[in-house]
């Protein structure tokens, strides 16, 4: 009796221990990431850093403000294609699909989030960079949007198959339209969970460097044009990075710190969103 | 065929409805009057929800439904081609069996959703209907003081008599109701029993119940379903009292499987 007792105890204790070590075990890495590149990052962060475009070779100082605005106009023009592709296709999915059209789309966003993110790069280079003759911020927007199209596609499917089917149908029993019960009642239903998964999306592909390599190029110098080379954070990080200059490294941390942050607190703002029921 | 009769609101002519495979409404034709209470009744899993979702074409959002045959409004097929199924619900309303609020509006924004979904909500109209339609499910008196909270916050009962007040509030002609005291305590099933009586003044109404009394009590019509066909149809009294048919006499007298 007595032992019975004690040896649940015990196992019990053992299983509390191995799932505080796999827990462990997630957040050290994570722990690590950020501080060492708080670490490094930190003294990098200065006014010139969100300011300045970076000084040739040599010289000291410069910042990656042409990086931070191109990133942030690649994302949002791969945002303006990709969510309004991702969002109709999921509600066409989920309200209006037959069978046999829905399993072939699922089945190819399935398959396509699954292409490896150069691919991507590549296949957009083939057919946007090569017949515009030239890299450009649209090639790159384009490589984001398709990276953004299954994942927004399958969250926000998932979100409208969660809205009961009895407010579908309370709606349409009172008279109104079915694209009216869409937008109103189902799409206003499912939107919290909606916008977590596009602030994911967004946060996803705001890391990406392989699909821009052959499609936005990168570029030293401040451009807004979507037919030119642009500059992005990640893309600077990465050449930064590999290259021999010590004063360029440091631009690759803060700009890496920089980065790290907004990704970190898009996920913040995603939970937060996704809670906030 | 059945022979349309003078006030015939709604008749079934060979109403089939096949989900896949399941053959769940056979052949059913019969007939409601023009401001008459017609009560479906019969045991679980016979078909009464069925039949009474193709009365507004519900079935229509569930891609392995085929429904065939014809259902009249006012001698015109609610199925045929040109028919537009948006027009025609709203005329024909509906209660579900389990109450279904909007969740993400106010009491006072669930009365008229109607109105407010369709885009076509006059602010100058909307707090007398609020107020008419509340009175006349007796709900008024009890969400008066609070017509802005969120309508979850009402009782299963009080969300039920939310949903048939958002109903009438759009007048329509017909009035389809699912077992809509299944959720309610016996004094607002009364009450509903009572709005119903009222409202057969002005409207047409086919209710699905369980409950023999109550099919007894408010219906004129009755109409009693087996395995997915129609056994017998006819005055509630004489249903109740002398059926034709044995398997009616079973089920009302309580001697069925
Ligand atoms: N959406 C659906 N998909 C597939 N089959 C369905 C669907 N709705 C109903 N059925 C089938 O149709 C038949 C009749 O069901 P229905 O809901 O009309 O019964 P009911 O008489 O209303 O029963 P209850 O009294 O339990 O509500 C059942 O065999 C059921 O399985
Ligand atoms: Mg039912």
């Amino acid at each position: 009796m007595m032992t019975a007792i004690l040896r649940r105890k015990m196992t019990n204790g053992l299983m509390m221990l191995a799932m505080l070590a796999a827990t462990v075990t997630v957040l050290v890495p994570l722990g690590l990431i950020f501080f060492y590149i708080l670490k490094m990052g930190f003294s990098s962060i200065n006014l010139d850093l969100f300011t300045q475009i970076p000084k040739p070779p040599g010289e000291v100082g410069g910042g990656m403000a042409n990086g931070i605005i191109g990133s942030g106009l690649l994302i949002g023009v791969a945002s303006l294609i990709g969510l309004p592709l991702g969002i109709f296709g999921a509600v066409y999915l989920s309200e209006y699909g037959t069978s046999r059209i829905s399993t072939m789309i699922r089945f190819s966003a399935d398959v396509l989030s699954g292409v490896p993110s150069i691919i991507t790069g590549m296949v957009v280079y083939g057919l946007v960079v090569v017949p515009m003759k030239g890299f450009s911020a649209l090639a790159g927007s384009l490589a984001l949007a398709l990276i953004m199209i299954p994942i927004v596609l399958r969250t926000t499917e998932e979100q409208l198959k969660m809205v009961p089917m009895t407010l579908r149908e309370a709606s349409l029993a009172l008279g109104v339209p079915l694209w009216r019960t869409t937008l109103k009642v189902t799409l206003k239903s499912a939107l919290k969970g909606i916008v977590t998964g596009v602030l994911l999306a967004v946060a996803r592909v705001a890391g990406e460097t392989a699909p821009l390599l052959f499609t936005a190029l990168g570029n030293m110098f401040w451009s807004h044009k979507l037919n030119e080379p642009i500059a992005a954070l990640p893309l600077q990080i990465f050449n930064f990075a590999i290259s021999p200059y010590d004063d360029w490294h440091r631009l690759a941390w803060g700009g890496a710190l920089v980065l790290v942050t907004l990704m970190f607190s898009l996920s913040l703002l995603a939970r937060w969103f996704g809670r906030a029921r | 065929m059945s022979e349309v009769t003078m006030d015939a609101k709604i008749t079934l002519e060979q109403l089939n409805v096949h989900f896949g495979t399941n053959h769940a409404v056979k052949d059913v034709t019969m007939t409601m009057a023009t401001n008459s209470v017609s009560a479906i009744i019969g045991p679980s899993g016979c078909g009464k929800s069925t039949v009474l979702r193709s009365i507004n074409r519900m079935h229509d959002l569930t891609p392995s439904a085929r429904v065939s045959g014809a259902i009249l409004l006012d001698g015109e097929n609610i199925y045929c081609k040109e028919c537009d199924p948006v027009t025609m619900r709203r005329r024909v309303g509906m209660v579900f069996q389990k109450p279904n609020p909007f969740p993400a509006m106010s009491i006072y924004d669930n009365v008229v959703a109607g109105y407010k979904l369709n885009g076509r909500a006059r602010r100058s109209e909307m707090d007398g209907i609020v107020e008419q339609s509340l009175q006349r499910v007796s709900l008024w008196d009890e969400v008066k003081d609070r017509l802005h909270v969120n309508a979850m916050q009402l009782s299963g009962g009080q969300q039920q008599r939310l949903c048939i007040a958002r109903t009438i509030a759009v007048c329509p002609e017909v009035i389809l109701m699912d077992e809509p005291c299944s959720a309610l305590d016996p004094i607002s099933t009364l009450k509903v029993e009572e709005l119903i009586d009222e409202l057969k003044e002005k409207y047409t109404i086919v209710i699905v119940t369980h409950n023999m009394q109550q099919a007894a009590r408010v219906s004129d019509t009755t109409a009693f379903f087996y395995l997915g066909e129609l056994i017998e149809m006819g005055d509630t009294k004489k249903i109740f009292t002398n059926p034709e048919k044995k398997q009616t006499e079973d089920y009302i007298t309580g001697r069925f499987g």
